[in-house]
């Protein structure tokens, strides 16, 4: 305890430092994402070029490429934008893959309601299936959301300033104790980042709160996540990015 | 239309994102962005580097804080990695200052150096950094070699007390840090300078410098040689020994401030000069002690201590 | 582009491959200690994680905290972890064990998450109406189990351990901090001596090798999908809409369920 006692400041410090580096990228996959995950449905020949760039990138390892963005992007080699960009490169893999399969499992028959009242494109879009893939979107962000805050300690190897120091420090002098607070203090940011997010989707989809068979919908569908982003949805038959097949208007 | 309460929650929820974001985007904007590097003169702020090793955090805390103390505008960053990386970052102005070991940057530049002595290789060094436009300041007398080290226990039972009896020691496993394949003083040096026969030496890489994963492979005979800094504790506290180089294949490693030009006062050189002036092995030997050692003290605090004790804060 | 080649050249090589070479090479043999970590931790994970998974998915308790305790270990990070059990053990068991102990243990925390929600979702996405019938021919529980779900929920089964394979594979390349092999001691030693080659060629081996395991798995589930069934009403849904609803979700015969529906086709889904 005494070290944690008397490293407060610093444990702040890095872990503001941490929640700085994840936010942006978070917030950027979902953005990123939808366009994306919305291109991936429109024919069968983008939907495989979409994710299939999306695993691949997935599987790049983390470490070199965090290294190798300096010699591609006008960042210099120890500027943190390049965790960040990395970062963000990660969550739409994840992500787009969440966004095409929310956007996909909207109910094909609703949306021709919707342009039988007389929703013009984009006001089907925003209005209509946004809000019905609302929750496994928001499922694909939780996702993110936990994936980038334990992604952000490996950064510490390229020297960024957070919460992964606490590990490496600790096991550079042997301090187990500043390794444990390393650990739970990740764990607690990825909690909190999760309750956010949580309440947000409450906040932003009303018609979900209380209601048992959306939010057990919603926590089924949150297991896709046995499907990162390259199974994507390890859950269905639909398999990999690798086999040309889409299979649309599929409820998962 | 959107209903009011509908628009009144977007609102809500894409303020609070549009917040978080921009602060995170604010606050990660770089903190080191030291100013364009054609301002010749310095007057910027001071970025202190050092290696993923306590002791250089330990150094550069003490550069640090010595500059703060004197008016100078200081930030820190602090375990960036090896040199493979700690230059670079000289390069393109992410760091400003770094405190060196004199050899291992000379054999950067030059990995067929011959200098052996502080004087030679300070005097080599001048035109060495020039050409990155990088200045060295005043050697200090503390030193922290790499060392070729065995545990008691092997320098006994082989009769090991240089690194040309290694040549009879074959085979066996080296651990030291990746680039030690590469070096001069690594294994092409085992074989140029005391005719080991290197196809017999296995080499295990171990990231950390000479820290406790090497210690740790040293004496559970893992590895049977490694190379651990002389100025680690664990030389004392392990019992290990350190094998005699009489050839001198590894240089004077004197500590030595390098900074950019761009950055460089007067009062920066007069400040780091005089620390340069006070710091011995046996400092530093102390120093890892209290930060490695059992008392796990912050780089930071053993730092200030030792300026303290030297009056230089 | 020119790193890139330089990579691919490295990578092709044939200096690179032999046998006996000074770490980090040979490649072939941190090939192999790559798969061997990842088997491993893959095995164990599954002797865990898919029991466990088929006993929440066949009686339907315990799912919550299940859902729960994973998604924390799911935010667990994986460096911290490896650290922490690399210092603990380190203080009683030798060099040569500690790190292949504690990293082992690591790897099967990553994997575990994916492969239980897969095992408990698979099962789930099996029609209650069969699992009934089933029961109603006089099947135990057990050989309902043996005999009906898993086969049935395979594909997803699968689907799970594919996604923990992969971040396995792409996690064990932080092994070599830890003292281990694999590829990810080609990358490390790549920044510590700032060689492109080795750190590009180091990321696309990985990256080659991770994908290599998932067309395999891809092929796997593929294999699996019990013909009859289609992959357009396959999923939670079932064990969740009202089955005198839309009635379409348990006609797999007749929604011409392959896989070649066009999208939005299937009005009647």
């Amino acid at each position: 305890m005494n070290w944690t006692l008397n490293n407060l400041d610093l444990i702040r410090e890095y872990t503001l430092n941490h929640v700085q580096l994840a936010i942006v990228p978070i917030v950027l996959s979902f953005v990123l994402a939808l366009p994306l995950g919305w291109l991936a449905n429109r024919t069968r020949w983008s939907r495989v070029v979409v994710i299939t760039t999306g695993s691949v990138l997935y599987t790049i390892p983390s470490l070199p490429l965090f290294v190798i963005l300096p010699t591609i992007l006008p960042t210099r080699v120890l500027d943190e934008t390049n965790l960040v960009v990395a970062l963000t490169i990660y969550g739409v893999a994840i992500m787009t893959r969440s966004a095409a399969d929310a956007l996909a499992a909207v109910e094909p028959t609703t949306v021709d309601a919707a342009s039988a009242i007389g929703f013009s494109a984009a006001g089907r879009f925003f209005r209509v299936e946004l809000p019905l893939a609302g929750p496994v979107l928001l499922a694909g962000i939780r996702v993110v959301s936990v994936s980038t805050i334990a992604l952000v300690s490996v950064g510490v190897i390229i020297g960024s300033e957070n919460l992964g120091f606490l590990f490496a420090d600790g096991k550079r002098r042997g301090l187990l104790e500043q390794v444990v607070v390393g650990i739970l203090i990740s764990l607690l940011l990825a909690l909190v980042f999760d309750l956010l997010i949580v309440a947000l989707g409450k906040l932003l989809m009303p018609w979900t709160r209380g209601d048992r068979t959306f939010s057990r919908r919603g926590a089924a569908l949150v297991e896709p996540d046995p499907a990162g982003p390259i199974a994507g949805d390890g859950p269905s038959l639909e398999s990999s990015a690798l086999e040309p097949a889409p299979t649309q208007g599929r409820a998962r | 239309m959107l209903s009011t309460s509908r628009l009144s929650r977007l609102g809500v929820a894409a303020l609070g994102i549009g917040l978080a974001t921009t602060l995170a985007a604010c606050g990660s904007s770089d903190p080191t962005a030291a100013g364009d590097s054609s301002e010749g003169g310095g007057g910027e702020t001071v970025v202190v580097g050092s290696f993923a090793f306590p002791e250089s955090e330990i150094l550069g805390e003490i550069y640090a804080q010595a500059l703060e103390a004197n008016g100078v505008d200081v930030e820190t960053r602090f375990n960036i990695g090896p040199r493979q990386q700690t230059i670079p970052a000289l390069q393109d102005g992410s760091i400003n200052l770094m405190p060196e070991y004199n050899g291992n940057l000379l054999a950067y530049y030059d990995p067929e150096y011959t200098e052996r002595t502080t004087a030679d290789v300070d005097a080599a060094l001048v035109d060495a950094v020039a050409a990155d436009n990088l200045e060295i300041l005043d050697s200090a007398e503390a030193e922290d070699k790499d060392a070729y080290v065995v545990t008691r226990a092997t320098a006994d039972a082989a009769g090991l007390t240089s690194i040309g009896d290694l040549a009879g020691f074959t085979p066996f496993t080296l651990g030291a840090n990746p680039q030690m394949a590469e070096l001069g003083y690594g294994i092409p040096g085992l074989e140029s300078f005391y005719g080991v026969n290197v196809a017999d030496v296995t080499f295990l890489p171990i990231e950390d410098f000479g820290g406790p994963d090497t210690v740790k492979a040293l004496v559970d005979d893992t590895v049977q040689v490694a190379d651990i800094f002389t100025t680690s504790p664990a030389i004392r506290s392990e019992d290990l020994v350190v094998l005699e180089d009489p050839e001198n294949m590894i240089s004077s490693q004197n500590v030595i401030p390098l900074i950019a030009k761009s950055a460089v006062t007067d009062q920066i050189r007069e400040t780091l000069n005089s620390i340069s002036a006070e710091l011995t092995t046996d400092d530093l030997i102390a120093l890892r002690e209290r930060v490695e050692g059992d008392e796990k003290a912050s780089a930071s605090t053993a730092a200030t201590d030792w300026l303290e004790d030297k009056g230089l804060l | 582009m020119g790193p890139f080649l330089s990579a691919l050249r490295w990578i092709t090589d044939g200096a690179n491959w032999q046998a006996g070479s000074r770490s980090p090479l040979p490649i072939q043999d941190r090939l192999v200690e790559h798969l061997t970590y990842t088997a491993i931790a893959v095995v164990i994970a599954a002797l865990i994680a898919l029991p466990l998974g088929f006993l929440i998915g066949h009686t339907g308790k315990g799912r919550q905290f299940v859902i729960g305790f994973t998604g924390a270990m799911r935010a667990v990070p994986t460096l911290g972890l490896l650290f922490f059990l690399l210092m603990v053990f380190g203080y009683f068991l030798s060099f040569d064990t500690a790190p292949i102990v504690g990293a082992t243990i690591s790897f099967v925390v990553l994997a575990i998450p994916s492969m239980l929600a897969g095992a408990y979702s698979g099962l789930e996405s099996v029609d209650r109406q069969t699992i009934d019938a089933a029961r109603a021919n006089g099947m135990t529980e057990w050989q309902i189990l043996c005999r009906v779900e898993i086969p049935l929920g395979l594909p997803l089964i699968i689907g799970g351990v594919r996604a923990s394979v992969l971040q396995v594979i792409a996690t064990v390349t932080i092994a070599s901090y830890a003292g281990l092999g694999g590829l990810g001691r080609i990358i490390t030693s790549g920044i510590g001596f700032a060689d492109y080659d080795l750190i590009l060629g180091g990321a696309l081996l990985v990256t080659a090798l991770a994908l290599a395991v998932d067309a395999v798995f891809a092929v796997l589930q593929r294999l699996t999908a019990t013909r009859g069934l289609t992959d357009g009403t396959q999923g939670p849904r079932r064990s969740i809409r009202p089955r005198s609803g839309a009635g379409s979700s348990t006609t797999p015969a007749t929604s011409g369920g392959t896989a070649r529906t066009p999208p939005r086709a299937s009005i009647d889904a």
